[in-house]
C-alpha cells in the first residue's frame, strides 16, 4: 500500500530531474556555441553563429544588414550564419567585453571603447582601427536636436538650449558613447564661435585666445548639464525618456535615432533641429580577434565587417539614417534625408579620442569635475 | 511569520465584534483611503499592463508569444527557474534542518549569510559574479583557457538567479523546525528509525506546507529577477534574454504591444503566485490550529500524532 503512493509522488521529482539534467546539457554556453562554428570549419553546410556587440540605436539596422549577409554568406559558401546582437550603451558594451562577453565582432559608437578593449583585456591588436577604410567607420552620424512639434522653446542652436526654462535630455557620456558625442560637439561648438578658426586650435601663438575659450567652452557645458533631468545610460534609453515619457524640451540625438524618432514614431509630434555646427562621429566597427578565432569564425567575422562597404552594406546604412562612407552606392532618396551641416572631427578639435576621454571623460576629468559641481 | 499565523488562527476562534470605537464616518474615510491607495498602487498599474498588451488586438497580443525572441526568453526563464528552484529547495531544508534541529557554534552568523541574499542590493549580486568570472576575474583567467563561458552565459544566469533567491526557502522552514524541536525526531529514532526515514516521514511532513510556500516565493523571484540577471546576461537577444530582460528590450524597441504582452505574463505568474501563497497560507493555519492543542494539551492528540507516525515506522520495518 506504501508503495504504490511512494512510486506516485516520486514521477514529479523524476520529471524534475530529467528536466535538471537536461538544462545541464543545454545550459552550457561555451560549448553550445562552439559546436557548430567547429564544424563549420569541416563542412560547409553548417551553421556558423557570430555575436556582434553593438550600441544601442543600430538594433534596426543591424537587424536587417544581418538578414542581408546572412543572404549573401549563403550564396557565397553554401553556409548559414546567424548572428546575434547584443545592444546597449557603448561604454557599458565595452565594459561587458572587457569581462568577457565574448564577441566576436564588435560595432560601437566611438573608437575609444574599442581602443579599451585592446588596452584592457588585450584581445585585439591596438592597431585595429587601421585595419579597415575609413578609419574601420562604414557609416558615420553626426548630433541633431530633436524638439517637440512646433519647437515651442524656439531652439535653432546650440546657443539655445541655454535659455531659461529649457530642459534637455542626453544620456551619460560615462556609459553611452553618443553622449560623449553630444559633449564634445557643445564643446567644439564654444570653441569655433570663440576662435571662428579652428586651424588655430594647435598655434601656440593664439594660446592665450584658446584658454579663453576653453574656459567658455567649460562654462557653456557644465550650464548644459545643470538643464539634464535624467542622465540614461544609452541613447535609446535617452530617446524613451524624451519620446514615451514626454520628459525635456530637447532631445541631444543621433542624426539617425532623431529620424527613427521623428519620422517612425510620430511625424506630427517631433521637429528636427540641425545646428549650425555639429560633430562628425565615426562609430567603428572590428573584428575581436581572441574570440573569432577561438569559436573559429574569423573568417566569417570578416567578411561581414567588409560586407558593411559594400554595395548592399552602404545602402542599407543610409536606409537607416547613418551617412554612408561611399554614398554612390546609397539610394538617392535616401541621401536626400541627410541635411548639410557643418561637420568638424575629433581629430582637428580634440586631438583624438584618446586625448578626449584622457581629459574629459576620465575619472577625475573634465565631465566628473562640472558634473559635481 | 508562522508565529503571527498560529496567533491568528487561535482568535478566529474568539467570537467576532467590532473592535474599534471611531465614529463610522472616520472609519469610513480610513477604509476609503487604503482603498484608494490600493488602487492606484496596485490596480490601475495591473489594468494598464493588460490594456496596452491588448491595445491592438487579441491576434497581436498572441503574435508577440511567437517571436522566437519571446519564445527563447521564455525557455531561457523556465530553465533557470527549473535549475535554481530545485537546488535552492535541496540547500534550503537542508540549512533550515541543521539550523532547527542542532546547536553549535556560530549558528546565528550562518542565520545572518542566510539572509545576504536579501541584503545585498541584486546589482552587487550580479557584480559579484562578474569579479568571479568575469575575463579578468579570480576564475576567469583560467575558465578562458578552455572557452567555457560562465557569466554572459546561461550558467551566469542560473547562479546569479540562484544567490539571490537563495534566503527564501530557508528562511520559510526555519522558524517553524525551530518551534517544533526535535522531540518527534528523538522519539521516531528511540524506536529504531533510521536517519532517513525520520527525515521522510516525521520531519518532512511537519514542514511541508511552510516548504511549499518558499517554493512559491523562489520561483516568483526566479522568474522575475531583473537586476542581478542584467548585469550578468550580456543581453544577446534570443539566447541571454530572460522574460524581465526581454520586456525592457521591446520597450527599448518602441514596440510596446508586444513589451507589455510578455509583461502580462509575468503580471500572470505574479496573480497564480499569489492565489498559491493564499491557499498554501490557509492549509497551513488549518495545519496549526490542528497542531496548536497539541501544545496546550499535551495529552491525547500529541501522542496520537507521535502514535500515528510510529506506526508507519513499525509497517516500513515489517515491509523491510
Amino acid at each position: 500500500m506504501l508503495r504504490p503512493k511512494h512510486l506516485a509522488r516520486s514521477t514529479p521529482i523524476h520529471s524534475a530531474l530529467a528536466l535538471f539534467s537536461a538544462c545541464s546539457l543545454s545550459g552550457c554556453g561555451g560549448v553550445e556555441r562552439e559546436e557548430p562554428s567547429r564544424n563549420a570549419g569541416e563542412a560547409r553546410s553548417e551553421q556558423v553563429i557570430l555575436l556582434n556587440v553593438s550600441y544601442d540605436p543600430t538594433r534596426e539596422f543591424y537587424r536587417e544588414f544581418n538578414q542581408a549577409f546572412a543572404e549573401h554568406w549563403t550564396g557565397v559558401t553554401g553556409a548559414t550564419v546567424t548572428v546575434e546582437m547584443s545592444h546597449g550603451g557603448a561604454g557599458k558594451q565595452a565594459r561587458a567585453v572587457i569581462d568577457g562577453l565574448a564577441a566576436d565582432v564588435v560595432t560601437l559608437a566611438l573608437a575609444y571603447d574599442i581602443d579599451a578593449i585592446a588596452e584592457r583585456a588585450g584581445l585585439l591588436p591596438a592597431n585595429w582601427q587601421s585595419r579597415l577604410p575609413h578609419n574601420s567607420a562604414p557609416y558615420t552620424s553626426t548630433i541633431v536636436f530633436l524638439v517637440r512639434e512646433g519647437n515651442p522653446k524656439r531652439i535653432s542652436d546650440w546657443d539655445d538650449l541655454l535659455k531659461p526654462g529649457v530642459e534637455i535630455i542626453t544620456p551619460n557620456p560615462k556609459t553611452s558613447g553618443g553622449a560623449r558625442w553630444n559633449y564634445l560637439a557643445a564643446w567644439a561648438f564654444v570653441l569655433k564661435r570663440e576662435v571662428s578658426d579652428l586651424s588655430k586650435l594647435g598655434d601656440p601663438g593664439y594660446a592665450a585666445d584658446i584658454a579663453r575659450a576653453e574656459t567658455k567652452a567649460r562654462k557653456f557645458v557644465t550650464e548644459l548639464f545643470r538643464r539634464v533631468p535624467v542622465l540614461d545610460s544609452g541613447a535609446r534609453g535617452s530617446t524613451n525618456t524624451f519620446v514615451q515619457r514626454g520628459i525635456g524640451d530637447v532631445l541631444l540625438a543621433w542624426e539617425n535615432e532623431a529620424f527613427l524618432a521623428a519620422e517612425e514614431l510620430g511625424p506630427d509630434k517631433f521637429d528636427i533641429i540641425v545646428p549650425s555646427i555639429s560633430i562628425r562621429a565615426e562609430p567603428p566597427v572590428t573584428l575581436v580577434d581572441r574570440w573569432a578565432e577561438a569559436h573559429g569564425v574569423r573568417e566569417v567575422a570578416e567578411a561581414y565587417l567588409e560586407f558593411l562597404y559594400s554595395p548592399i552594406g552602404q545602402r542599407l546604412a543610409a536606409k537607416h539614417y547613418y551617412r554612408p562612407v561611399y554614398p554612390q552606392h546609397a539610394d538617392p532618396e535616401h541621401l536626400k534625408r541627410f541635411p548639410d551641416v557643418e561637420l568638424i572631427s575629433v581629430d582637428e578639435v580634440f586631438g583624438g579620442w584618446q586625448k578626449a576621454q584622457g581629459v574629459h571623460f576620465a575619472d577625475g576629468g573634465i565631465f566628473d569635475r562640472i558634473y559635481t559641481q | 511569520m508562522f508565529r503571527a499565523l498560529t496567533a491568528r488562527g487561535a482568535l478566529a476562534t474568539a467570537p467576532s465584534r467590532v473592535v474599534t470605537r471611531e465614529r463610522a464616518p472616520v472609519r469610513w474615510l480610513l477604509t476609503g483611503a487604503a482603498l484608494a491607495f490600493l488602487g492606484v498602487f496596485l490596480l490601475v498599474p495591473l489594468v494598464a499592463v493588460f490594456a496596452e498588451a491588448f491595445r491592438k488586438g487579441v491576434g497581436a497580443y498572441l503574435a508577440s508569444f511567437t517571436d522566437p525572441l519571446a519564445l527563447s526568453a521564455i525557455k531561457l526563464t523556465l530553465l533557470v527557474a527549473a535549475i535554481a528552484v530545485p537546488a535552492n529547495l535541496t540547500f534550503g531544508l537542508v540549512a533550515a534542518w541543521l539550523v532547527g534541529k542542532y546547536e553549535f557554534k556560530g549558528k546565528s552568523a550562518l542565520i545572518t549569510l542566510i539572509d545576504l541574499p536579501l541584503a545585498v542590493s541584486p546589482v552587487i549580486s550580479g557584480l559579484i559574479f562578474v569579479l568571479l568570472f568575469g575575463l579578468h576575474g579570480a576564475l576567469g583567467g583560467w575558465l578562458a583557457q578552455y572557452n567555457i563561458q560562465i557569466i554572459f552565459a546561461a550558467p551566469g544566469i542560473v547562479l546569479a538567479t540562484m544567490f539571490v533567491t537563495f534566503p527564501y526557502v530557508a528562511r520559510e522552514v526555519i522558524p517553524l523546525m525551530q518551534e517544533q524541536g526535535c522531540e518527534e525526531e528523538e522519539a521516531a529514532i528511540s524506536l529504531g528509525a533510521g536517519g532517513w526515514q525520520t527525515f521522510r516521514r516525521v520531519t518532512l511532513p511537519n514542514v511541508k506546507w511552510a516548504l511549499l510556500y518558499g517554493v512559491i516565493l523562489c520561483n516568483a523571484r526566479a522568474m522575475g529577477e531583473f537586476g542581478a540577471v542584467s548585469v550578468v546576461s550580456g543581453h544577446i537577444r534570443g539566447k541571454t534574454n530572460t522574460i524581465p530582460l526581454h520586456v525592457e528590450l521591446l520597450y527599448n524597441e518602441y514596440n510596446f504591444v508586444a513589451a507589455f504582452a510578455v509583461a502580462s505574463l509575468l503580471v500572470t505568474l505574479a496573480l497564480v503566485t499569489l492565489a498559491l501563497k493564499t491557499v498554501v497560507e490557509w492549509k497551513s493555519r488549518t495545519a496549526q490550529t490542528e497542531f496548536l492543542p497539541d501544545l496546550h494539551n499535551r495529552e491525547t492528540p500529541d501522542e496520537d500524532r507521535t502514535a500515528e507516525h510510529l506506526q508507519d515506522v513499525w509497517q516500513l520495518q515489517g515491509a523491510q
